[in-house]
């Protein structure tokens, strides 16, 4: 098995500098908008010509970002929190039973993440504005809840799945009720997928650009969205100051991805992949 | 008494319990967040801002060919893109199944920027690949070019900014798809007999083809609707010109909700139409247990 | 625990859609009583057992316990007790949350809960792994803590699905007579279910043989083991020889059918007439080496410990399987004979 990957085919050397080759530009792209934020002047020459941390003073100020920031995390941390309460008691039925209709409940659910964001962004955004939510945090909060609630849905459902139902049966023939099966038992053996689709739904939030860009006001914007602005706005501020920014928005996400590696692994990060069993 | 058992009875046949409740509060949030503002979009396209009859937002759209040809605009970056990422993984990912030191480190780093984004891999990629970036320097200083090329705020700016946040993301995809093949299934044929070549052509993509299809699916979805790049490394007005745009300029610089909405469904009706051929193609694909751990 | 004197299922069913796993069951059950759910893989005890404990809502009849009606009660009011067949342990409680959880569940005083736990760990000999988590405990240790969870509640009824199939086979013995021991010396009323026929003959007050989602016969456990009610119950306790025959003639309950050449007579189990096919049983042990009659010659000998399990074929070709202490090898010429009385004719 391994010295197949080692054994140097002409296949594999190909393989492999096509890899090295997507990995060395990710880190030009990403290199130069650091390098670019703390550099002071950079034309046409390979590094800046010296070296200053001013521009994340500027940014910090010139953006307000100190409000981002918390709206940021206000929002995510709402958006998290409401999720999971609507989202886990759904994972919990739809993996427990079957019921009629349970099919077109689920494609239901599903639907809002196999769409792109825009396509159903812009009508809830005009119904958003229409009961007077969009344009406020609330609003951010809850279009970004539309995908949010069926991601942990997905993520929770074979969390619960790992569960032995005999077990809540055995509970409940101990004399426990709904809301004691739920606190007792799932809860506790929940709790790596109640951290992980928390995690997962937070990583997701952050970094949502269209839905919290088709809802946000001027005092709701998050990291991404003030990011965008302050890009297509360039030649106004200095390019240096939104590459500020942009750094400071790549090391939120950095530490937020640290920390959920911690507790999912990459792939969930993506998709949650479950071919449903054909009936 | 009766009555009511035999009630109970039915109920239970079907499955139905009390437990059934726990749905409720997802499903309110569906319809009022998801069903209804779509059904409210469908309908508020048919009431064109300006009168005319019912099509008018559509007659509209199709009529006017700067706004026609942001579905083929769309399309034509959306689709070799998700072609691109998915077709690349594969070689990858089979060559990189199974353990090997370093792998949870090359997942993560490749995690990196889907939870970037897109909004920030254009802000890099005009950094990296604007004509006096570091893309262009390399290639001018190994004299493989006399000038610089241009690559960003046109069409192969959004293309390259697709294929950075699509590529990690259908080769992960792919990846777990390929963990879930047995791989004794492999060595099982190549006792039968089988090279490298035919136990990859008959056993290993076969299992892995409708996992292959919701990969491009899901990489197609994301392309789709690509919408920051093309306005910040693309050519906005012209050659990225896609429909997304198209729906956010009707929306919030016309004001023009009901056209917004209509060009919103047009999207959405294009996407399902991919949608739609590819999940064909795949149903008439083996998509049972694929012997693994999954 | 609000005790019964008696509990009564009356036309009970489950069906899943199209399936019945479950049709009328018929079963009244005494305080006390120690009765086993007996029948092969997927004939119904699980969801017999499920409906009983209301884990699982019936889709038809009803269950009373003396006049009051519970199938519609919700599992935790029903306060009957539970053993799983995967013991269905909480893995994150330790052996002494797992056993004081029922009692925490009814609220019960803290000082009573640890009485009532502490005394029921050591009814079951668990003193020195009562910290410990389900995880860290052997099959038998963990069988141990499911049986003191159910128990310690005191509960009109104990419900056990397969609890010792588990267990390796040694293990198995011990837990028998422990689980009888138990329900003797508390008092129980326990529903045990099985599919293996001497764990449930070696444990019941009364057995229920099921198939098919349906009763097939309830009695003592002499009465299924001498006298099946058909051919499907003989099957299953036992009767390894199953002979398809044509009845030569009947007298009263006296049957005789050909078989290899000769006859042989037997007792009729329902209603047999001459000419009828019917399936005769007999077990390998009542057919005896060297008795009269049937002769054939002997193909494969397992060695089992005491005895020998031996394959004949018969004359015309009919195999057979006898238990012998006698020595036989293969290729030997055998005759054979039925214990009188051993042999029962069912109508097919
Ligand atoms: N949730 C369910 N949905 C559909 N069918 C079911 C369900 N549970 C049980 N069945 C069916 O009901 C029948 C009886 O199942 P049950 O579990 O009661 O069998 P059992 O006698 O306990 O078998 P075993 O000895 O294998 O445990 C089986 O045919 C089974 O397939
Ligand atoms: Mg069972």
């Amino acid at each position: 098995m391994s010295n197949r990957s080692i054994r140097a085919t002409p296949t594999a050397w190909f393989i492999w500098a096509a890899v090295v080759f997507f990995f060395v530009n990710l880190a030009g792209v990403v290199g130069s908008v650091l390098v670019s934020s703390f550099g002071q002047k950079w034309f046409d020459t390979w590094v800046p010509s010296g070296f200053t941390t001013q521009w994340y003073g500027d940014a910090w100020r010139e953006f307000g970002l100190l409000q981002v920031i918390s709206v940021t995390l206000l929002a995510s941390g709402l958006v998290v929190a409401l999720s999971v309460l609507v989202g886990a008691p759904a994972a919990y039925v739809l993996a427990r039973q079957n019921f009629p209709g349970k099919r077109l409940v689920y494609l239901t659910f599903l639907l809002p993440i196999l769409m792109p964001p825009i396509t159903y962004g812009i009508p809830l955004a005009t119904v958003l504005y229409k009961f007077g939510f969009a344009g406020h945090l609330s609003g951010v909060v809850l279009a970004n809840l539309v995908p949010s609630v069926p991601f942990v849905i997905l993520t929770m459902t074979p969390f619960i799945e790992q569960v032995d139902p005999r077990i809540e049966s055995a509970a409940r023939m101990l004399g426990a009720n709904t809301r004691a099966v739920f606190l007792k038992i799932l809860a506790p053996l929940l709790v790596p997928g109640l951290l992980a689709s928390a995690i997962l739904v937070l990583v997701r939030t952050v970094g949502m650009f269209e839905l919290t860009f088709l809802t946000a006001g001027p005092d709701s914007q998050t990291l991404v969205v003030a990011l965008y602005y302050s890009m297509s706005a360039a030649g106004i501020r200095a390019q240096q100051s939104v590459d500020a920014m942009a750094v400071m928005y790549t090391a939120m996400m950095l530490v937020l991805l640290v920390v959920a590696l911690r507790f999912v692994n990459p792939t969930q990060l993506v998709a949650r992949v479950k071919e449903e069993p054909p009936e | 008494m009766t009555a009511t058992a035999s009630w109970h009875h039915r109920l239970a046949e079907r499955g139905v319990d009390r437990r059934l409740w726990l749905l409720l509060p997802a499903t309110i949030f569906v319809l009022l967040l998801f069903v209804y503002p779509f059904l409210y979009g469908l309908s508020l396209s048919f009431q064109p801002l300006n009168g005319g009859g019912l099509l008018a937002n559509y007659e509209k759209f199709f009529g006017d060919a700067y706004q026609r040809d942001t579905i083929v605009t769309t399309l034509k970056i959306a689709l070799p893109a998700a072609l691109l990422n998915v077709l690349a993984a594969v070689p990858i990912a089979f060559r990189m199944r199974g353990r090997f030191r370093g792998k949870r480190l090359l997942t993560t780093l490749l995690v990196v920027p889907i939870t970037l984004g897109t909004v920030l891999t254009a802000q890099g990629l005009l950094n990296y690949l604007g004509p006096t970036g570091w893309f262009n320097r390399v290639l001018l200083s190994l004299h493989l070019i006399e000038d610089p090329v241009r690559l960003t705020n046109n069409y192969w700016g959004v293309f390259f900014s697709l294929v950075i946040t699509g590529f990690p993301f259908a080769f992960l995809l792919v990846l777990s798809y390929l963990s879930g093949i047995d791989p004794t299934l492999e060595r099982a044929a190549a006792t039968l007999g089988a090279s490298r070549a035919q136990r990859f052509r008959r056993i290993t993509l076969p299992l892995l083809a409708p996992g292959l299809a919701t990969t491009f699916l899901l990489t197609f979805v994301l392309a789709f609707s690509v919408f920051p790049s093309a306005v910040l490394v693309g050519n906005p007005a012209g050659s990225t010109r896609v429909i997304s745009l198209a729906a956010y300029q009707a929306a919030y610089e016309q004001y023009d909700y009901a056209y917004a909405s209509a060009i919103a469904m047009i999207m959405g009706a294009v996407e399902l139409v991919v949608v739609v051929i590819v999940l064909l193609w795949r149903s008439r694909l083996y998509t049972g247990s694929t012997g693994g751990k999954g | 625990m609000r005790q019964f004197d008696r509990l009564r299922l009356e036309g009970v069913g489950r069906r899943f859609g199209a399936a019945d796993a479950l049709i009328g069951l018929d079963l009244s059950i005494e305080r006390g009583e120690f009765i086993a759910l007996l029948g092969p893989s997927g004939c119904g005890k699980s969801t017999a057992l499920n409906c009983l404990a209301g884990l699982l809502p019936l889709t038809a009849g009803a269950i009373w316990q003396d006049d009051r009606r519970i199938d519609t009660l919700p599992p935790e009011r029903r306060g009957f007790g539970m053993v799983f067949q995967n013991y269905a342990l909480f893995p994150h409680l330790t052996v002494r949350d797992n056993i004081a959880f029922g009692l925490r569940m009814r609220r019960l005083p803290k000082d009573e809960v640890r009485r009532r736990t502490a005394a029921a760990i050591e009814m079951v000999r668990l003193d020195e792994h009562a910290s410990k988590l389900p995880g860290q405990l052997s099959g038998g240790q963990q069988q141990r803590v499911a049986i003191a969870r159910a128990t310690v509640l005191e509960p009109s009824l104990v419900l056990m699905d397969e609890p010792l199939s588990n267990l390796d086979a040694k293990l198995r013995l011990e837990m028998r007579t422990e689980i009888r021991r138990l329900h003797q010396s508390l008092g129980l009323t326990t529903v045990y279910v099985t599919h293996d026929q001497e764990e449930a003959l070696s444990m019941a007050d009364r057995l229920v043989v099921m198939r098919a989602g349906r009763v097939q016969q309830i009695g003592t456990p002499e009465e299924v083991h001498t006298k099946p009610s058909t051919w499907h119950v003989a099957d299953f306790m036992g009767y390894r020889n199953l002979l398809t025959l044509k009845a030569d003639s009947v007298t009263g309950s006296q049957v005789t059918v050909p078989l290899a050449g000769t006859t042989l007579t037997g007792t009729a189990q329902g209603v047999v007439a001459a000419g009828d096919e019917v399936v005769a049983a007999v077990r390998p042990e009542d057919l005896k080496l060297g008795g009269e009659g049937l002769k054939g010659l002997v193909e494969v000998v397992e060695y089992q410990g005491r005895e020998h399990a031996v394959e004949v074929v018969l004359d015309d070709g009919t195999r057979v399987h006898v238990r012998t202490e006698q020595r036989v090898d293969p290729g030997a010429q055998v005759a054979l004979g039925v214990s009188p009385g051993r042999l029962l004719v069912y109508p097919s």
